[in-house]
């Protein structure tokens, strides 16, 4: 076959696997991009911090059942090919996702309401943990070994790119919809839009034929009856499992969350920056580094991926607290000047039945065009004469200071593509093709899912924990987790990984 | 030099599994569980079922791996 052909036909393969990989990060995030909304929709709503707490900990059950999937699709990824049990997770996820967007709210349906979810959100994390190793494994077992780092590094991309899409989405339907329809029904339309992604990946799969290596592997007797105790209970196999997950994974997890969710969320609770213009500072810096994941996966082909992936790690740990500092500092408005003479207050009334609302709307403006929006709803009781008083906070940055956090993030994206680049063809590598779904899946999920996806929560520990003892730099000590993790794989992975990229022969 | 920083390494990393032990039980694990918050309960229950056996499980094995010279030739 000549190399034209060659060429295009990986690229058919990457094209078929990363189309799914994509649709089954923008059904995951769509459900951590719009948690706020969910928590009001699903959870009791007496008491809002134990609402979004919930859907918090619904998040990390998604993010926790992770590795259970790599260990059950893996095994039947090992059993009976890759390409089935790939196109199973992605109609597992499919349909779990859209099945999200059905479901009543805690009003119509009470606690049904949280359970369906909580359900639907772990048949997400199944899929989930089954999809991306299977995925990996078929790029990499059609592409030339030399080349390993640079095709499957396109499967990389995938991760990031679902959660631009998915941004993009919310922000499409956000600004298309009143806030009070997204409220009432909009923010179910990304999870709909889901099962057209997923009809035509299904079609783009079908289409394809199995791993070669499996397939020979298969044809020769080589398969292995029990993947999980080749992979865990055999001695040899199970310290590449560790040392896969302690000195590389790990800390590519909690870079990864980091520079994509905890700097999103940093941005829009601590900052107070407006949802509209994190998403989309956010979608930015994520489009500007998507193809550094081409890049560093390219050159560990040629430099070899330990040195990358631990020059990642190594300079996040370097330089998250300055760089969140900074992202402080820029959006602080107790230290920017107010435009005291252009301050504006509006105030709208509405009479419903049994209760009057007033809305009320305070705009700051700044010497270098922040605008800061406080809003204020007192809703009284005109029976009881009972008053509620609920206010929100944020403001918009002005261009300048708005594309100095785009250049922050990007940093951070930029870490991410370092050690997320050639992470696929590592872990490929280091396992033998008879166990290499299942072996490879639970070291990713662990280190993704667990110490990646608990990220929120203990950071959220971390900083809270801060504020109450009176930290001056409270809102940094969720950094703590990160670089403490990331550190000790640093080491694990400068001190026992082999600087040439290991193979093993199939 | 390597291979004995390897081996002696991994008593830090067993030592590390003791602290991450005490970490994730007494730290964040059982106080959570019984502190009668519902949030805090799951947080809890997470941490003590699911991340205690896999990072301390996990990392006192890798320790006793390294410690046991496991890592010495094959990388």
């Amino acid at each position: 076959m000549s190399k034209t052909s060659n060429n295009n036909s990986i690229f058919k393969v990457i094209a078929a696997s990363s189309v799914g990989t994509l649709i089954e990060w923008y059904d995951f995030y769509i459900f951590g991009s719009l948690a706020f909304i969910i928590s009001g929709k699903f959870f009791p709503q007496d008491n809002p911090t134990a609402a979004f707490l919930s859907t918090l900990a619904t998040f990390a059950a998604g993010f926790v059942v992770r590795p259970f999937g790599a260990l059950v699709f893996g095994r039947l990824g090992d059993l009976i090919g890759r390409k089935y049990t790939f196109m199973l997770t992605l109609l597992l996820m499919g349909g779990a996702t859209f099945l999200i967007g059905c479901v009543p709210s805690y009003d119509t349906i009470g606690y049904w309401a949280p359970f369906l979810v909580l359900v639907l959100r772990l048949l997400q994390g199944l899929a989930l943990g089954g999809e991306y190793g299977g995925a990996a494994t078929y790029v990499a077992e059609h592409a030339p070994a030399n080349r390993r780092g640079y095709y499957t590094s396109w499967i990389q991309t995938t991760a990031t790119a679902g959660l631009f899409i998915s941004l993009m989405v919310i922000l499409i339907t956000k600004s298309t919809l009143s806030a009070d329809a997204f409220d009432a029904w909009g923010w179910r339309v990304p999870f709909w839009v889901s099962v057209i992604m997923v009809f035509v990946s299904y079609i783009i799969r079908q289409k394809m034929h199995e791993s070669p290596l499996f397939a020979k592997a298969k044809a020769e007797g080589k398969i292995v009856k029990n993947p999980l105790k080749e992979s865990f209970g055999n001695k040899y196999n199970l310290k590449f499992v560790l040392l896969a997950l302690f000195g590389a994974v790990m800390g590519q997890g909690v870079i990864w969350y980091t520079g994509q969710f905890y700097a999103m969320n940093f941005i829009q609770k601590v900052c107070n920056v407006n949802s509209i213009q994190t998403d989309s500072l956010v979608a930015i810096a994520l489009l500007m580094a998507t193809p550094f994941f081409v890049v560093f996966g390219g050159l560990s082909d040629k430099i070899g991926r330990k040195s990358i992936m631990l020059a990642g790690m190594l300079l996040a740990v370097l330089t998250y607290r300055p760089i969140y500092k900074n992202i402080f500092e820029i959006t602080d408005i107790a230290a920017k000047t107010e435009l005291a003479d252009k301050r504006t207050v509006t105030n709208r009334l509405e009479n419903k039945e049994d209760k009057t609302i007033i809305h009320y709307q305070f705009l700051s403006y700044y010497e270098d065009g922040t605008i800061a929006t406080k809003d204020s709803v007192v809703t009284i009781n005109t029976v009881n004469k009972a008053e509620t008083v609920k206010t929100g906070y944020s403001i918009q940055l002005d261009s300048g200071n708005k594309w100095k956090l785009i250049w922050l993030v990007f940093i951070q994206v930029i870490y991410v593509t370092m050690v997320y680049g050639p992470i696929a063809a590592f872990l490929v590598e280091m396992f033998p093709v008879n166990i290499r779904y299942t072996s490879m899946s639970l070291p990713y999920h662990v280190g993704n899912g667990i110490f990646g996806g608990l990220l929120p929560m203990v950071a959220t520990y971390l900083v809270t924990k801060a504020q109450t003892s009176g930290s001056p730099d409270w809102y940094l000590n969720g950094l703590w987790y990160p670089i403490i993790i990331a550190g000790i794989s640093f080491v694990i992975g400068l001190v026992y990984l082999s600087r040439k990229n290991r193979q093993v022969h199939d | 030099m390597l291979e004995a920083i390897k081996k002696y390494l991994g008593l830090v990393w067993m030592a590390l599994a003791i602290v991450a032990a005490y970490y994730c039980i007494g730290v964040f694990g059982w106080p959570k569980i019984t502190s009668g918050l519902q949030e805090d309960n799951v947080f809890g229950w997470i941490i003590l079922l699911v991340l205690t056996p896999i990072i301390v499980g996990g990392l006192f094995m890798f320790g006793y791996f390294a410690f046991t010279n496991e890592y010495k030739k094959e990388e």
